[in-house]
């Protein structure tokens, strides 16, 4: 079966290049470097069709990147991005189209995911009006539908923005997706501004949609609680390269990846009293500068000389697992 | 129980905000105390009046925004109407506040040295040799490698896990009695969180510091703290050690923040919710502010209810029907 | 109310209500935050009147000064309340052709605010068009755009529009011209700095990935949202435009006797000012002045009510 997206190496760099001074400055002997932040380095993955996969990173890791890429908001550096088996820079229009619209993303922020100056009935109808998806005559009823379905009363359509809450705008962000009909969507970071009660309502929101369209879910997430419950599948990153991969209640019984291992010993979690925390040392690298060989390896436990000389690849270590450590070598 | 005053008791703290739209009664009637190397957790969600009620503590609550009622006694000594001069002298040196975002602490023009040297010398008459090595200790403490360089480095030059340590170290330069700190890890990732606890919890275990943890995370106050308080609009719902709070609440509003933690809840099936939103400030249900979104309401709880200890003496909650079916 | 026994039945129960916001629209709310200011308020209604009377200058002018015909040299340098020949009297006096003061300045402001309002409108069509191509498409694009801004802005607008105006020579449509080359620039850098700004924002993103169109995106979502500093650099961009015209038409390089504007009516009594006939020169600029500074607190009130509001 193919996957519905397929990632195949891609990467993603963003250079900042010199501008005419520091092109000047370097004339004259100055060694001002173009900066180059690899955002995503060497992905691979494949997302089947109605999975849901958690992807979980710290700040740096490319996850938000990666989403995006995915989303056809960022074009890759290097690599394959497929839908459906299909690459989509060798699209044809119609089909280019398409993948466009089946791919969605909520947004972080509530704020600014919504443009503050239209009412919330054109957030949502503007772009289904656009493709033509529904006639003129239908789309009032229509953006009345998507407004039920994220349950919003769909008299409010004729407010704006501000006049709602966080949890409610995040569930306008989700009709707007919703509208164009996707098969997937990317949800970067979609809870994390909202308070706690309103998380799990939204959280309920995301798998009654699943269960009532057939969605196919990214789920990026910092709370690993939260991934632990939605998820399927987690895959881990680190400054820009997957780290770990594995079906959620493996990952969390018996997480494989030395990182993995800290993230899951650092998580706070309500069960645990009088936690005595132990930390990882060191600070998460900045992304313009990352360590050689393995990111992680200033600050392993358990790291090698072999670990800062030599990336270890992502490799299968049990059907379905995959884990970019050197120490899984050794058996 | 514990003989000596309390570092902090709040006595029924009201704080509003006049408005044009009308008062905000951000803080209404609010009392706990915390004794002497307690944690305590203040966790509610926003609009829920936590981060008012620390600001009020400390004196930092601007116009239109005043305390309208209530008293603060920092170690016996009423501060609520404290003149400027004199929560100045407090403040820093017996009080320190730690905010979510660690550049409302650190002026982003001026080098580290500068501002923790001028931080000392605000309280203690000290040269500035002294005062220079006062603030390498405290970094050195907060975890802070090679301090006497960092020392020299601008706030932007730190990444935000350092920030966030620095301007922890500076609140501990005095070593205060009392530390107030705002969220200060929400903003934060997991691994770094994960040191600053670790300080945080060492540095009140070694010397006996009071801290108030203000946050909406209940994970984390579970792993920290001593005791809790749930705030809910602007007052508190439900109080009392960890392991009563968190293990058998009473009230329906912690029992639902409880209930609703993915953890608590079997993988793949819908979260337990509350449903609604917190109410506005500006108009209030009648009686108690929960009561539109509990399953548990009926007409008696149209009138606001008084703090009651239906099971234990130090467990208090605010509620006519509050969750004591649960394992005593 | 009989209790439930779990959070699942309430849900059911609870409507999801907006926040208790009155039902505006951000222009409503807009208006009453700005109402807020007496002193905007009156500087605003004091626009008003000004540009009622630059309207209406034809029909509320007690003469028509530039009607030869009614011109009489013997009417000339009456002082305030005197009589003119006609009989109407000059209640802030006539200028050295016999021009009743009253009339003049109408008909001054006219010119006046004409010019400033057309060149600041065609200056700002093009600037918004200009810093938005260079904010939405960066790069190369950006560079150059931004290059030429600067370039631009680093002359004086004196400068600028003396060569101009030298070159093109006299005349109300030339003056125009060199406004809106002197003008162009500043409403350009402004725009791109706030479209930049909101480039960046996820409603911009979603756009991209809702398959919008570039000319949708730009218009349609972008465009409203950088309005608002706009809308302040305008204001104080019709000032400036104002003030520069009047002083080059008081150098006497700008617009023709024929048309007078309040900076020649200014420059025409400036030789009577040591001779004691201050009102030829004093009231034109004095009604200059008045625009002007009405205009900058209209400016300055907006300025204020748009900015926190971006952080609301």
């Amino acid at each position: 079966m193919t996957a519905l997206i397929e990632l195949e190496g891609v990467s993603k760099r963003f250079t900042r290049k010199l501008d005419i001074a520091e092109k000047i400055v370097n004339v004259f002997g100055g060694h001002i470097r173009e900066q180059t932040v690899h955002a995503v380095d060497n992905v691979s993955l494949a997302i089947d069709e109605g999975e849901v996969v958690g992807l979980v990173g710290e700040s740096g890791c490319g996850k938000s990147t990666l989403g995006r890429v995915i989303a056809g908001i960022h074009p890759a550096s290097e690599g394959t991005v497929k839908f459906k088996g299909r690459d989509i820079t060798a699209m044809s229009s119609g089909e280019s189209k398409e993948w466009a619209l089946q791919v969605q993303m909520i947004f972080q922020d509530p704020m600014s995911s919504l443009n503050p100056r239209l009412r919330v009935r054109d957030i949502v109808g503007e772009a289904p009006a656009f493709h033509g998806l529904v006639t003129s005559e239908e789309l009032g009823a229509y953006v009345d539908e998507m407004m039920l379905r994220v349950g919003l009363d769909p008299s409010f359509g004729r407010r704006f923005p501000h006049q709602f809450s966080g949890g409610q705008r995040q569930r306008i962000g989700i009709a707007r997706a919703l509208a164009v009909r996707p098969a997937f969507l990317v949800c970067d970071e979609a809870i994390a501004a909202l308070d706690v009660s309103i998380q799990a309502q939204v959280i309920n929101l995301f798998m009654r949609l699943r269960k009532e369209l057939g969605l196919t879910y990214l789920f990026i997430s910092h709370d690993l609680g939260v991934v632990e419950h939605l998820s399927e599948r987690v895959v881990i990153m680190y400054l820009g390269r997957v780290v770990e991969v594995a079906g959620t209640e493996e990952l969390f019984a018996k997480p494989n990846h030395p990182y993995t291992v800290a993230l899951l010993g650092e998580v706070p979690r309500i069960d645990r009293r009088g936690q005595a925390f132990m930390p990882i040392k060191g600070e998460i690298p900045s992304p313009l500068n990352p360590p050689s060989g393995c990111h992680f390896h200033p600050r392993c436990p358990h790291a090698m000389e072999r670990c800062r000389v030599e990336q270890p690849a992502l490799r299968e270590i049990a059907p379905g697992r995959y884990s970019a450590c050197h120490l899984n070598d050794q058996s | 129980m514990v003989s000596n005053t309390p570092t902090l008791q709040v006595e029924d703290l009201k704080t509003y905000f006049y408005t044009k739209a009308g008062v905000a009664k951000a803080v209404d009637g609010v009392s706990f105390s915390v004794a002497k190397g307690e944690v305590m957790g203040l966790v509610g969600e926003s609009g829920s009046g936590k981060t008012v009620t620390g600001f009020s503590i400390i004196g930092l609550v601007d116009p239109p925004g005043k305390i309208a009622g209530g008293r603060i006694l920092f170690d016996g000594e009423d501060i609520t109407s404290a003149d400027g001069e004199r929560m100045r002298r407090l403040r820093g040196r017996r009080i320190a506040m730690i905010f979510q975002d660690p550049m409302m602490t650190l002026n982003p023009v001026l080098r580290i040295d500068t501002q923790m040297i001028e931080a000392v010398q605000a309280h203690d008459k000290v040269d500035r040799q002294t005062a220079f090595e006062r603030s390498r200790d405290a970094l050195g403490q907060v975890g802070i490698p090679s301090p006497e360089e960092r020392l020299k480095a601008y706030p932007h030059q730190f990444s935000g896990g350092m920030r966030q340590r620095v301007a922890i170290a500076i609140a501990l330069l005095h070593k205060p009695d009392l530390i107030i700190a705002d969220e200060p890890t929400t903003a934060l990732d997991v691994t770094i969180q994960g040191q600053i606890l670790y300080e945080v919890q060492k540095l009140c275990r070694e010397r006996g510091m009071s801290l108030i943890w203000i946050t909406h995370d209940l994970a984390v106050v579970a792993g920290l703290a001593d005791s809790i308080c749930v705030m809910y609009a602007g007052r508190i719902v439900e109080t009392g050690t960890i392991a009563d709070v968190i293990d058998r609440p009473l009230h329906p509003y912690t029992h639902g923040l409880i209930g609703s933690v993915p953890s608590h809840n079997k993988r793949g099936q819908p979260l337990a919710q509350i449903p609604g939103m917190a109410p506005s400030l500006l108009s209030m249900p009648q009686g108690c502010a929960f009561h539109p979104r509990c399953p548990r309401a009926d007409d008696k709880c149209l009138v606001d209810p008084a703090m009651s200890t239906p099971r234990r003496p130090d467990h208090r909650v605010r509620c006519f029907h509050p969750h004591l079916e649960d394992a005593a | 109310m009989t209790a439930a026994t779990d959070f699942k039945e309430v849900d059911a129960a609870v409507a999801e209500a907006p926040m208790v916001v009155k039902d505006q629209t951000p222009f409503r709310r807009f208006l009453s935050d700005f109402a807020e200011s007496k002193v905007a308020v009156a500087g605003f209604f004091t626009f008003l009147i000004i540009v009622f009377i630059a309207i209406l200058a034809p029909w509320i002018s007690p003469t028509n000064p530039y009607d030869l015909a009614t011109v009489d040299i013997l009417d000339s340098r009456l002082e305030p309340g005197e009589k003119m020949m006609t009989g109407t009297v000059a209640w802030l006096g006539t200028d050295g052709l016999g021009r009743d003061m009253v009339s003049a300045m109408f008909y001054g402001l006219r010119i006046s605010l004409g010019v400033g309002a057309v060149s600041g409108l065609i200056a700002l069509c093009i600037g918004v068009c200009v810093g938005l191509a260079s904010a939405y498409f960066g790069g190369r694009v950006d560079t150059i755009i931004m290059r030429i801004v600067d370039l631009q802005l680093s002359f004086p607008a004196i400068l600028i529009a003396l060569v101009l105006l030298a070159t093109l020579g006299k005349g109300v449509d030339k003056i125009i011209i060199a406004l809106i080359v002197v003008q162009w620039a500043y409403y350009a850098r402004t725009v791109r700095g706030s479209a930049l700004v909101e480039r960046n924002k996820e409603y911009i993103e979603a756009a991209t990935c809702l398959g919008l169109s570039h000319n949708r995106i730009v218009f349609r979502h972008l465009l409203p949202n950088v309005m608002p500093p706009l809308i302040v650099v305008g204001t104080v961009q019709v000032a400036h435009a104002i003030a520069l015209e009047a002083t080059l038409s008081f150098l006497g390089i700008g617009l023709p006797t024929t048309e007078p504007s309040l900076g020649l009516l200014i420059s025409n009594g400036f030789e009577y000012m040591m001779s004691g006939k201050y009102w030829i020169s004093i009231y034109p600029g004095v009604a200059l002045l008045v625009t002007i500074v009405s205009i900058n607190l209209v400016g300055d009130r907006l300025r204020d009510v748009l900015n926190p509001r971006l952080a609301r």
